[in-house]
């Protein structure tokens, strides 16, 4: 996947200027024909454009709006930075959701993935019935979040669900997704039961593609089994962590489902998604509130888009 | 149909994402911010064959499917039409409303009464019908009220209503010996017994956030009257007013008496506990603890209206949404809706409906009450003697205002009742901001 995506993603840039000027020097292959020519404008061309009109152009229209009042019918309306003043000073949702998405982030990143890294390592060295916890934990993967949303339900209502009535605590029981301090953590708990199994997979080819002489050769050199992992397995896995990273930061920022099937994102479970949805989907069609809230979800994405590819296109530049 | 495409930034994000790579994660960001406010892209099907009429519906639960889908095969028996019948989800068919009735809606679609269909009168997004109901018969003044556009003109069709009380059973009040309260120092004497007695006195489930909206209308009508809710819901009056303070006040006195945890209850399990005799009462709609309670319950079940407070404005004012038809301004066979339309109104096609929906009441005077239940009749009592009809908070206010603000301030004053002060504040401050947008 990523090697495909790598080179439709950096190298449409250079062949075109690469070829055409110098090709007297070059010998047979590198010279590109006029046929050559069109087909890389066909192959470029369209993916660019639908880039362009499919991302590029809602996503400016989406900035664009922001700065607007409209409600979907009559006229739009510049309202300057009024839009976002009202979403930081008077949306009283707005900052639980940024707080919530940050903890998703957390929670994924610092929680999920490591322990999926831990299962996966745990199976890789070939525990007894592997392929059994490899099967169920990777169960989990295969629900949609709106899924896990609904077993969550029924695990977690507070007069009805499995877990008070497991616990004895009918007469007194826990308000596992109705109070606004404790959903969360209970959400978080479902999505990162999902989030394992999905990072477990991932490390589990990835470990089984590291060259078992690597570990042979540390071990020769003295090293111990945890340095072996850190220093040498580890880093030999970079394609696999960053796949995981972009993984973790995705799922953290695009969740939405989970909450949405469980309250629709009210009562302690707001994320950016969701305010987005309220606004600008429903009934309500506050599409350039709506916006703002969009572009500020957009601006966290870029944050990390922007970070991950700094590293990226430095590292291939070391390499 | 296109209209269920509900789920915003997760749905999108969703698609674009499963390849995981630095492009895909661009596009997944983009599409999450972006895509959603590409208006207008996601329209109804709509339009059938030329003579036939294309009626959108949002009756989606198999009861009133089955209920519409018989008061439409009378009409195309009677008129020999066709009504071709797009049904969408209830949820997704409110959601998408605006898309809809932009693209190429369906002649006829159904909607509910009150300030929900004006905003959209008021955008010029429906057909006026004045001259359809210069015709009608057997709708009183209040209902016509509620089918009128702000300009005067007359848009809806009122098909059903159902009115909100407080609901009991009969054998919990009668074995114990409760009697119905008039006021509220009666209804707070009643839930103190109730207490004692090991009930708890009210049922509550605001998951969804919209069950306790109907409490806090009827609250505020009885201590403040019809005239300030409906200003009030219509941003005319403010929430910091000591009148608003003074009914969520009132609520958070009657607070101790519901049942905790109410934001994670659903009001299906709310109702539940009603049927099980864990609680005592609930203020619900007509439909709602019906359908959760068992076949040999339901006769058991009864309700009384929302108690006085303010001696001044007694009982006179009751919550009973209408649901009904609209028609399109794009509607595409004008003459063919307004013939199916008048149709819908006549006594003959609501009986039609209650027949296989017994959980409303018809709205034309004309229809007959020798099929009803004793529920459905006392239900017609209690809103003929009605001197206001209010349609219920997500009815009377903006669409945006309620869901996008009214729901969590709600929730947020079920969990935290103590801070009303900074609970009005906040809503009157969003207020402002919706209410100037246009």
């Amino acid at each position: 996947m990523t090697t495909v995506n790598r080179t439709t993603g950096t190298r449409p840039v250079n062949p075109p200027k690469a070829g055409p000027p110098r090709p007297a020097r070059r010998r047979g292959p590198r010279r590109h024909t006029r046929r050559d020519i069109a087909v890389l404008c066909v192959l470029l061309g369209l993916p660019i454009l639908l880039d362009l009109a499919l991302v590029w152009g809602p996503t400016l229209a989406s900035v664009a709006l922001s700065f607007t009042t409209w409600d979907g019918v009559g006229d739009i309306e510049w309202a300057g930075f009024g839009n976002y003043a009202d979403l930081f000073a008077d949306y009283p949702q707005f900052w639980p959701a940024v707080r919530n998405n940050l903890l998703w982030l957390a929670a994924l990143g610092l929680l999920a993935t490591p322990f999926g890294l831990l299962l996966a390592v745990l199976i890789d060295r070939g525990v007894r019935f592997s392929r059994f916890y490899q099967s169920t934990l990777y169960m989990p993967v295969v629900l949609s979040l709106a899924v896990v949303g609904f077993i969550a339900q029924l695990v977690l209502s507070r007069d009805q669900g499995a877990l008070n009535a497991l616990l004895g605590r009918q007469d007194d029981p826990v308000d596992w997704l109705g109070d606004p301090d404790l959903n969360i953590w209970m959400v978080l708990l479902a999505a990162c039961w999902r989030h394992t199994g999905y990072v477990m997979i991932l490390y589990l080819a990835g470990l089984k593609s590291v060259d078992p002489e690597l570990k042979e050769a540390a071990a020769i050199d003295g090293a111990s089994e945890r340095q072996a992992f850190f220093r040498v397995v580890l880093p030999a896995l970079r394609p696999v962590n960053v796949i995981v990273g972009v993984i973790t930061v995705i799922e953290a920022l695009r969740a939405f489902d989970i909450v949405y099937a469980v309250n629709k994102g009210r009562n302690g479970l707001e994320l950016l998604s969701v305010l987005v949805t309220d606004n600008i989907i429903g009934e309500a069609s506050r599409i350039g509130f709506g916006s703002a809230i969009a572009v500020v979800l957009l601006l966290v994405s870029l944050g990390f888009i922007i970070t991950y590819l700094v590293q990226e296109l430095r590292g291939e530049q070391r390499r | 149909m296109v209209h269920s495409s509900g789920n915003g930034p997760g749905g999108c994000a969703h698609r674009a994402v499963r390849g995981v790579t630095r492009r895909s994660l661009l596009r997944g960001a983009a599409a999450g911010a972006g895509a959603v406010a590409v208006p207008a892209l996601l329209t109804a099907c709509g339009g059938g064959p030329g003579g036939g009429v294309t009626l959108g519906s949002n009756a989606s639960d198999a009861v009133p499917k089955r209920a519409y889908a018989d008061a439409f095969a009378a009409y195309e028996k009677k008129s020999k039409k066709d009504v071709k019948v797009n049904t969408v989800n209830h949820e997704n068919f409110q959601e998408n409303i605006n898309r809809y009735l932009q693209g190429t809606p369906d002649d006829v679609f159904t909607w509910f009464a009150g300030y929900r269909m004006q905003y959209f009168a008021r955008k010029g997004l429906l057909a006026d019908i004045s001259d359809l109901w210069r015709e009608f018969d057997g709708f009183s003044e209040a209902v016509k009220k509620q089918s009128t556009g702000e300009d005067g003109k007359q848009y809806f069709v009122p098909y059903y209503y159902y009115p909100w009380a407080v609901f009991h059973r009969k054998s919990v009040f009668r074995t114990r010996g409760y009697e119905i309260p008039k006021n509220l120092d009666q209804y707070r004497a009643l839930a103190r017994q109730m207490q004692k007695d090991g009930l708890t006195p009210f049922a509550l489930g605001d998951k969804e956030g919209w069950p306790a909206m109907g409490t806090f209308d009827y609250l505020d009508m009885r201590a403040n009257g019809y005239d300030f809710h409906i200003a009030l819901m219509r941003g005319e009056k403010s929430w910091t007013s000591p009148q608003v303070r003074q009914v969520f006040d009132l609520w958070r006195g009657l607070l101790p008496y519901h049942q905790k945890g109410a934001n994670g209850r659903t009001w299906q399990e709310a109702a539940q506990s009603l049927q099980q005799k864990k609680t005592g009462m609930a203020v619900l709609g007509l439909p709602h603890p019906g359908q959760q309670f068992t076949a040999e319950s339901r006769a058991d079940l009864d309700f009384f209206p929302f108690p006085e407070i303010d001696p001044a404005f007694g009982q006179e004012a009751v919550e009973a949404p209408v649901d009904g038809f609209l028609m399109a301004k794009k509607a595409r066979n004008r003459a063919g809706a307004e013939d199916l339309l008048a149709f819908l109104a006549t006594p003959r096609a609501e009986l039609i409906y209650l027949k296989s929906d017994p959980n409303n009441v018809a709205v034309n005077s004309g229809a007959g009450t020798g099929s009803y239940g004793a529920l459905q009749k006392k239900a017609v009592r209690l809103v003929s003697g009605a001197r206001q009809i209010s349609q219920f908070m997500d009815r009377d206010t903006r669409p945006d205002f309620a869901s996008t603000v009214l729901i969590q301030a709600i929730q947020q004053f079920i969990g935290d009742p103590d801070d009303i002060d900074g609970l009005v504040n906040g809503i009157e401050r969003q207020k402002k901001q919706i209410f100037a947008a246009d």
